[in-house]
């Protein structure tokens, strides 16, 4: 069961932001969003390292290893871009200016919480980055992500067992099989990939759906 | 005349001593003051806390640093990258502390340090496991908990453009955590890639007024981390 690809999934997310959305992208499928504006819609990207009106990569010619994004790769910076220091960056974020966050999962809750910086293993590292402040103070967040993990297990769940980034915090959810909303009464299908039943979709996933 | 500049790196890091807090500027490599980190190697001095976003890439710069034994304590909020090893190598061995902080509480207990705020309230890390241990309050229905403000002894900073003052302006993106970390510590140490007259940066354009830097050093032709890395370099 393969359902969307990693960039349709980007392309059906894109649809859903609103024309004049300020945007920040999350590391992964997150940053292919960027590549599906819907036509006569303008997005303006944020990247928590300190830029605001981020572009796509360079051309080789054009590399800059003091413009970056928050992956730390290489990128543009379009007309009316602005460089400002992490304070003023997280101020965007955390003071509710941002409209829309797109970020990858390793699990998502029925009730919209968030795991996705650490398995909580004792070998894991932690390492949180910027994930709890999006979190905290974007007003809409997106999560892109597979349906399951690599060896099947669900990644949309009744609880997370993984330790949280945010509670409560996920509006909409993109996997590769369906377009999930979280709603008061749980996980509504707002939409199924080509050839996906419901009883595919909720055979696939650990949390009760609504169809 | 006020006169902040000096020779070399290395009398620009010869006072720090052993047991020191450090703030480093740099998100990744970019706005890594990487000469001046390697001028701290050079002086041996160990049992250092340093504050920096992530823990340094390959084994030059700060990764350099913490793979010399000279760091005792991490404060950051992503010690992981692709060229990441130094750190998680020593971390798992138990042979270095590790202070998780998300990337905007540092910038704002950074920034309240240098302006004089003990602590504040943040909705970041509420109902996470990094809010566990610590005072939560309510403020119109909604929860936050309490984080304290972060000072340094001193903060090694990258900048593009320094005057004798040490009035900075940066590069792109790699201004990031550098002005914060500027009006944090006692005693601010920039390494500049110009260094330029009195008079030729424009007044409407500084991003550090000169009131936050004690010493500039010019670095006219900086190392750049990922070349380095890439053609398999070690400091020393």
């Amino acid at each position: 069961m393969t359902g969307w690809t990693r960039e349709q999934m980007a392309e059906l997310a894109a649809h859903d932001i609103p024309d004049g959305s300020y945007v920040n992208l999350g590391i992964g499928i997150p940053e292919l969003v960027a590549k599906f504006v819907p036509e006569g819609r303008e997005f303006i990207y944020h990247t928590e390292n300190g830029l605001l009106g981020m572009g796509p990569a360079p051309d080789p010619s054009e590399e800059d290893h003091e413009l970056i994004n928050a992956g730390k790769k290489m990128v543009t910076v379009v007309p009316g871009g602005s460089f400002f220091d992490h304070a003023t960056s997280f101020t965007m974020i955390r003071g509710g200016h941002i409209d829309v966050c797109v970020l990858g999962a390793m699990q998502v809750s029925e009730q919209g919480d968030l795991a996705n910086w650490s398995t909580g293993a004792a070998t894991a590292i932690p390492a949180v980055g910027g994930a709890m402040d999006l979190a905290a103070g974007v007003k809409t967040i997106f999560v892109i992500t597979q349906h399951t993990t690599k060896t099947g297990d669900a990644k949309i769940v009744k609880n997370c067992t993984y330790p949280l980034t945010g509670p409560k915090i996920v509006s909409r959810i993109f996997t590769n099989l369906a377009v999930l909303d979280v709603t008061k009464d749980g996980l509504r299908v707002l939409k199924m990939a080509p050839g996906i039943s419901f009883e595919d979709l909720q055979a696939q996933t650990e949390a009760d759906l609504i169809q | 005349m006020i006169d902040k500049r000096v020779k070399s790196v290395a009398d620009a890091v010869a006072d720090i001593k052993g047991g020191a807090t450090i703030m480093i500027g740099g998100f990744g490599e970019a706005g890594s003051p990487t000469e001046l980190i390697h001028a701290l190697i050079d002086t041996g001095v160990k049992d250092l806390t340093v504050i920096n976003n992530n823990t340094g890439n390959g084994e030059v710069g700060l990764a350099a640093l913490i793979g010399a034994g000279q760091v005792k304590k991490m404060i950051c909020s992503y010690p992981r990258s692709s060229h990441s090893k130094v750190f998680p190598e020593l971390y798992l061995k138990g042979e270095i502390e590790l202070e998780i902080v998300p990337q905007g509480t540092l910038a704002e207990r950074i920034r309240a340090g240098g302006t004089g705020i003990p602590a504040f309230y943040t909705a970041t890390t509420v109902g996470t496991p990094l809010a566990e241990g610590k005072e939560i309050r309510s403020f119109d229905g909604q929860e936050f908990v309490l984080e304290y403000g972060l000072k340094a002894d001193f903060a090694l900073i990258k900048c593009e453009s320094s005057d004798r003052l040490g009035n900075l302006i940066y590069n792109k993106t790699a201004r990031n955590f550098n002005p914060v970390m500027c009006t944090a510590a006692d005693v601010t140490i920039v390494q500049t890639h110009k260094l330029v007259e009195l008079g030729s940066l424009d007044s409407e354009a500084i991003v550090t007024p000169n009131i936050f830097v004690d010493r500039i050093v010019e670095v006219s032709d900086p190392v750049i981390e990922s070349h380095l890395i890439a053609a398999g370099e070690c400091y020393p």
